[in-house]
């Protein structure tokens, strides 16, 4: 905890008095009537980025493991294609990547009457499984490069000790070698994740209706411009903070 | 005909029969039989041939200038290196090896693994988990002990080693000779047959280097059967009761630490002795 007293110095009164002073100035001169009635469709939209975030984030990071894995150890057929699916996946924008899905596969799979068919259908022909997909490679990819270092860092003698006590392969790898490139890698892991939660409001350009997608609504409805736009910028602050502090507690749950 | 054959055989049975059941004993009582093993890395032969028979009980200290051979000789024991060619036996169990010295069998040698407690010269207690969560890993998550039973043995094992108020601590907190203490007691919790032990003090300062020691003269002293490979050449001499002189990947001299330190006879051994003592 901040104690008052360090709080108390006489730069640090100033800049709360300025911070303030803005909040003040915000909420008495600028538009908020808005607010009431777009507050339903915000929670919505904000449900969405959240689950949105939560989902890419982990299915992302579970295909991330395979493929670092696959970097770090695999033998060449496994190792060079994960390669490539990393480089290519960072080397091309991510609005790139959701628009070739989008406008790519979701107008490749209507001419394939199977799919037409199938009972996927009904999802394959809204926007967000192609958001998800999208997001969820982008940060596989980039997480698959951390954890190919994350996985080579690991200290030779920890898995030695494994080993020398007849621990199977797998148990080593789930017990010792997974947990430690994870410890290892948390401090990049939450970066990202704060990165991944900024990409997000490219799925707004592909119809799905996130938090971004709402302060859109507002400004071509209403013609309010400002107001919206540096409510959106809190609500990123703090969802942005939020994960920060989570993966600090992570981080001081285990000693590096 | 018939009669007379089984007459004539029957004594020869027997007498194979009390020569197996001897050899049995004989097998019994042996922890460790190494033959003939060579090693080499590339074009770099560092093991030329090294025979060894650790009966139990036996504290069989190996010692050797450096790049002799004694820390790959231990690790290739458990297979941490891959032995060329040879034969190890531990208790009874011929390690089964293919003309490269690849194992045939895997699981064999986890299984045998888990009878051989190592202690490393880097400790290499897992840095994400507590002293007491290191000491029940194996036997949780390896031998499939109850945790609560595991957990109990291992609170025994580490006031044993002096460290019954760490048990929640991490690696990182400690110093390095607590940490080899923990290191011993995760090795111990396993029960193993035959402990090894990888210059236990050679990472550790000077004033830390006693405590570990004390700690695996007791273990000698009841009577474990423990392989140590060590530049402390006093602990060799007081702890073994058979030491090893290794010179080039070859076994210089051997014998028992009265005799090895007291009146060496190859002129190598009496340069190292002096060199180190």
């Amino acid at each position: 905890m901040i104690s008052i007293r360090a709080l108390m110095q006489p730069h640090r009164i100033v800049m709360m008095a300025v911070l303030l002073a803005v909040v003040i100035w915000c909420a008495v001169a600028l538009r908020w009537d808005w607010i009431p009635e777009y507050a339903p469709l915000a929670l919505e939209g904000l449900w969405r980025t959240i689950w949105i975030l939560v989902v890419t984030c982990v299915l992302g990071f579970l295909l991330a493991i395979p493929l670092g894995l696959a970097q770090a150890i695999g033998p060449w057929y496994l190792s060079a294609p994960a390669g490539v699916f990393c480089t290519v996946i960072r080397g091309t924008p991510l609005l790139l990547q959701i628009w070739l899905l989008y406008y790519g596969l979701g107008s490749l799979f209507p001419q394939i009457p199977w799919i037409r068919g199938s009972e996927l259908w009904p999802y394959l022909r809204q926007a967000w499984p192609y958001a998800v997909l999208a997001l969820t490679l982008s940060y596989a990819g980039y997480e698959g490069e951390v954890m190919r270092g994350a996985f080579s860092s690991v200290n030779k003698g920890q898995l030695e000790a494994a080993n020398a006590f007849g621990m199977p392969r797998f148990t080593m790898f789930r017990r010792i070698w997974l947990p430690q490139a994870i410890r290892n890698v948390l401090p990049t892991l939450g970066g990202e994740t704060i990165l991944q939660l900024k990409a997000t409001p490219l799925v707004a350009t592909i119809t799905v209706v996130e938090l971004y997608a709402v302060s859109s609504r507002v400004r071509s409805d209403t013609f309010i411009v400002y107001e919206p736009l540096i409510l959106l910028a809190v609500f990123y602050m703090i969802i942005a903070g939020i994960i920060a502090l989570m993966f600090r507690r992570f981080e001081n749950r285990v000693p590096g | 005909m018939g009669g007379a054959d089984a007459l004539k055989k029957k004594p020869m049975g027997a007498t194979e029969a009390a020569r197996d059941a001897n050899a049995d004993n004989a097998a019994e009582n042996e922890a460790i039989r190494v033959t003939d093993l060579h090693k080499s890395f590339g074009a770099l032969e560092v093991l030329k041939g090294v025979s060894l028979t650790a009966q139990k009980g036996d504290v069989v200290a190996i010692i050797g200038g450096s790049g002799s051979g004694k820390s790959t000789f231990l690790r290739c024991i458990n297979f941490l290196e891959t032995p060329s060619t040879g034969q190890i036996i531990v208790n009874g169990e011929e390690i089964l090896m293919r003309q490269d010295g690849s194992p045939v069998d895997c699981r064999q040698i986890e299984r045998i693994r888990t009878r051989l407690g190592m202690v490393f010269q880097a400790f290499n207690l897992w840095t994400h988990r507590t002293l007491l969560e290191n000491v029940i890993e194996v036997p949780v998550y390896v031998l499939k002990v109850p945790r609560d039973e595991a957990i109990k043995r291992a609170r025994v094992l580490l006031e044993r080693v002096g460290l019954g108020d760490k048990a929640d601590t991490f690696p990182a907190f400690l110093s390095g000779g607590q940490q080899q203490r923990a290191a011993i007691a995760r090795a111990l919790a396993v029960e193993p047959s035959v402990m090894l032990f990888d210059e236990p003090t050679s990472a550790l300062d000077p004033e830390l280097v006693g405590e570990v020691l004390t700690v695996i003269r007791d273990l000698a002293a009841e009577g474990r059967t423990m392989l140590l490979v060590t530049h402390e050449m006093k602990f060799a001499r007081e702890v073994a009761t058979h030491v090893v002189y290794l010179f080039e990947g070859r076994i210089e001299e051997q014998g028992p630490p009265e005799q090895l330190f007291g009146n060496p006879q190859s002129a190598r051994l009496q340069q190292f002795l002096q060199t180190v003592g």
